[in-house]
């Protein structure tokens, strides 16, 4: 990669929290700025510099017909595009919309619904241009960011976890919140990255980092269902932050067929 | 002897008798030794093992029901302080640590200069080891000790740890201990044994650091009535123990069904969310990390708990060999029960029952293993 490379951070639909983590970084950040050109970041900085860049972070999902028409933009002037978080790789939480009658929501949202130009349906980035590395997460988690944008540096391939939210469950000593308390719990399905927080402090996990790779939600599923857990309740758990994510959305078209 | 592993099975001496408030002098006077004491507690609904300064923060009065799948604490009709079995975790999270940093290296004018970390765990005194557990630290003994490559953090913490052991005198439906001929009393491998009666505890020395400490209590011989309680107490447990497991030429039986329907079977339910391995108290896997700065001048080596459970673990030269949930399954199975065999000479199970009952779909490695060997369909 070139002496210093250019970074660009760019917003979809989204919440801008994933961009946040970057800020989170701190002192690594300023580490970064010094081995990166932060060129565009909106959220840190009003300085705006035109592209190309050599590595694009992109939040968000595509919402709107403008949308859909700036990320090929934006894939043409990068040389590296990366989604962050939730909704840049799986649609995010406004994806549920998909589920629901678009018209209707308009009408319900908005006073005057003819001057709103969205799109019927909330997609990932991948739907509409390649994307080089998807990093998940609602939000994204800093280190990983850093091991990412690491990785992209020195030109090896990133290193993110593959497993369970589970495993991190174990790892930090946390008693597993399904077994001990039946509460309904994404982990075993869901790619870790948080470090386990959600059942840390009493939740089951909500699948924020999306599928864990080969995900048995079938097996899952079914055996909430065998242990007193509505069908109603389990559609609603997986559609959630990622519930737009393939795997998630055929688990819950199969219980719930749209 | 300091430094030397428990070899209680070569001391006979006679029992001893404390009652509770003198037993209970034995979390003080482990920490005036310097023990940091480690024993069951209440926390996060389940029985784990932590840190205590007080026989008070033991689960006095409670007990666990558990299931394949399920597990949750009761109220007991009485005030025992060991009526329970084991929980979710085992002693191997202080001996073989979750994550550990194992060294660094930094980039100088004069090159990498590559530096160990020293452990610094303190010196623990285990507190309430159950004959299963008692086994699998043996059986983890084999593993990190025994060999050409000793793993130095284990070693160290194991060597001086100090073990007290405590009789089961009731089982969980999930427990086989028998069948794997490690439980439910202890014989070997503790520096004290502890069996609770209704007034007090029986307590057999098994070393000289156990002698030393049950030196310092006020004890009594035990009386004939006092060691026929501790005898029928103990006989409860053994009673109680319903679920077996055929040890019967297991190695040859498993890795001759290698394509047996079953293993299909059990994948189709198995999330390979890796619970069992974390649970299990012998399991040792793990994955080493080199994490370094932005400019990699300063690079650390860190080793996490790691199951074959996961998608990449199998990952070597290009490619995944454990493709599918059956192959990660069948890995488990025939690792602990079969080829454990041939690395470590004993099986890798002991039958404590802990990743029937954490497995969050309640799969039973005995009904896996009966249904492989043709007793049930
Ligand atoms: S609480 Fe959830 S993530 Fe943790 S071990 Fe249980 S099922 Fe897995
Ligand atoms: S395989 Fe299961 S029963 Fe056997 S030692 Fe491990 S956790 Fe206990
Ligand atoms: S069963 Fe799996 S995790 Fe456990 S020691 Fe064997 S290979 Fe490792
Ligand atoms: S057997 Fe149970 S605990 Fe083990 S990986 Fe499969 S689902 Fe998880």
């Amino acid at each position: 990669m070139a002496e210093k490379p250019r970074l660009a951070v760019l917003k979809f639909a989204s919440c801008d929290g994933c961009q946040l983590a970057l800020l989170d970084l701190e002192e690594r950040l300023l580490e970064l700025g010094e081995s990166v050109e932060i060129a565009f970041f909106l959220e840190a900085s009003s300085r705006i510099e035109p592209g190309p860049y050599d590595v694009a972070l992109v939040e968000g999902s595509i919402t709107t017909p403008h949308d859909k028409e700036r990320i090929h933009e934006v894939r043409r002037q990068s040389r590296f595009l990366i989604t962050i978080g939730a909704c840049a790789t799986a649609g995010g939480i406004q994806a549920l919309r998909n589920w629901a009658d678009h018209e209707e929501f308009l009408r319900a949202v908005y006073a005057q619904p003819q001057y709103i130009a969205a799109l019927e349906k909330s997609t990932p980035i991948s739907d509409h241009v390649r994307v080089d590395f998807e990093l998940r997460g609602c939000p994204i988690n800093p280190s990983q960011l850093y091991e990412i944008l690491r990785s992209l540096l020195h030109g090896r391939r990133p290193r993110t976890p593959a497993h369970s939210v589970c495993l991190d469950c174990k790892r930090r000593g946390t008693v597993c919140v399904t077994v001990a308390r039946g509460i309904p719990c994404l982990g075993p399905v869901t790619q870790a990255g948080c470090g386990a927080i959600c059942p840390t402090y009493d939740r089951g996990c909500y699948g924020c980092y999306g599928p864990a790779a080969q995900p048995n939600l079938v097996s899952l599923t079914s055996h909430l269902i065998s242990t007193g857990v509505s069908q109603q309740e389990v559609v609603r758990t997986l559609r959630g932050f990622n519930g737009y994510s393939p795997e998630f959305r055929a688990e819950s078209d199969r219980l719930a067929p749209p | 002897m300091a430094g030397e592993l428990a070899d209680s099975s070569s001391r006979k001496k006679e029992a001893l008798f404390a009652n509770r408030e003198e037993f209970a002098r034995i979390v003080p006077l482990l920490r005036e030794r310097g023990y940091a004491v480690i024993g069951p507690t209440i926390e996060q609904g389940a029985i784990v093992y932590a840190p205590i300064d007080s026989v008070e923060q033991l689960p006095i009065g409670w007990t666990d029901r558990q299931e394949a799948g399920m597990y949750r604490l009761e109220r007991r009709a009485d005030d025992a302080w060991f009526g329970y079995v084991v929980g979710p975790f085992s002693w191997k999270q202080y001996l073989f640590p979750p994550h550990t940093k194992m060294s660094e290296s930094l980039l100088t004018a004069e090159g990498w200069e590559f530096r160990a970390v020293e452990d610094d765990a303190p010196m623990y005194a285990f507190l309430g080891v159950r004959a299963c557990d008692l086994a699998a630290l043996a059986i983890q003994d084999r593993v990190f000790m025994n060999g050409p490559y000793v793993d130095p953090v284990y070693e160290k913490r194991r060597r001086r740890a100090l073990t007290i052991a405590v009789n089961c005198t009731q089982a969980a439906p999930t427990c086989f201990c028998a069948s794997m001929g490690t439980g439910p009393h202890c014989r070997y491998g503790f520096d004290i044994a502890v069996t609770e009666l209704s007034d007090g505890f029986l307590l057999e020395v098994g070393s000289e650091r156990g002698e030393e400490i049950v030196s310092g209590l006020a004890t009594s011989a035990a009386t004939e009535l006092q060691m026929a309680e501790a005898h029928q107490r103990r006989a409860r447990a053994v009673a109680q123990i319903t679920r077996k497991l055929d040890t019967h030429d297991i190695r040859n039986v498993l890795l001759s069904q290698l394509e047996h329907p079953r293993w299909q079977h059990v994948a189709e339910r198995c999330l390979s969310c890796a619970n069992c391995t974390m649970v299990c108290p012998t399991c040792f896997c793990c994955s080493v990390e080199e994490v370094a700065d932005l400019a990699e001048t300063r690079v650390e080596r860190h080793r996490s708990w790691d199951s074959c459970f996961n998608w990449n673990f199998s990952y070597m030269n290009g490619g995944i060999v454990r493709q599918d949930i059956r192959a990660r399954y069948r890995q488990w199975l025939t690792h602990k029960l079969a080829s454990w065999i041939d690395q470590f000479g004993v099986s890798g199970c002991v039958g404590c029952g802990r990743c029937i009952t954490w497995c969050p779909v309640g799969i039973d490695l005995t009904e896996e293993v009966a249904v492989i060997r043709g007793e049930a369909t």
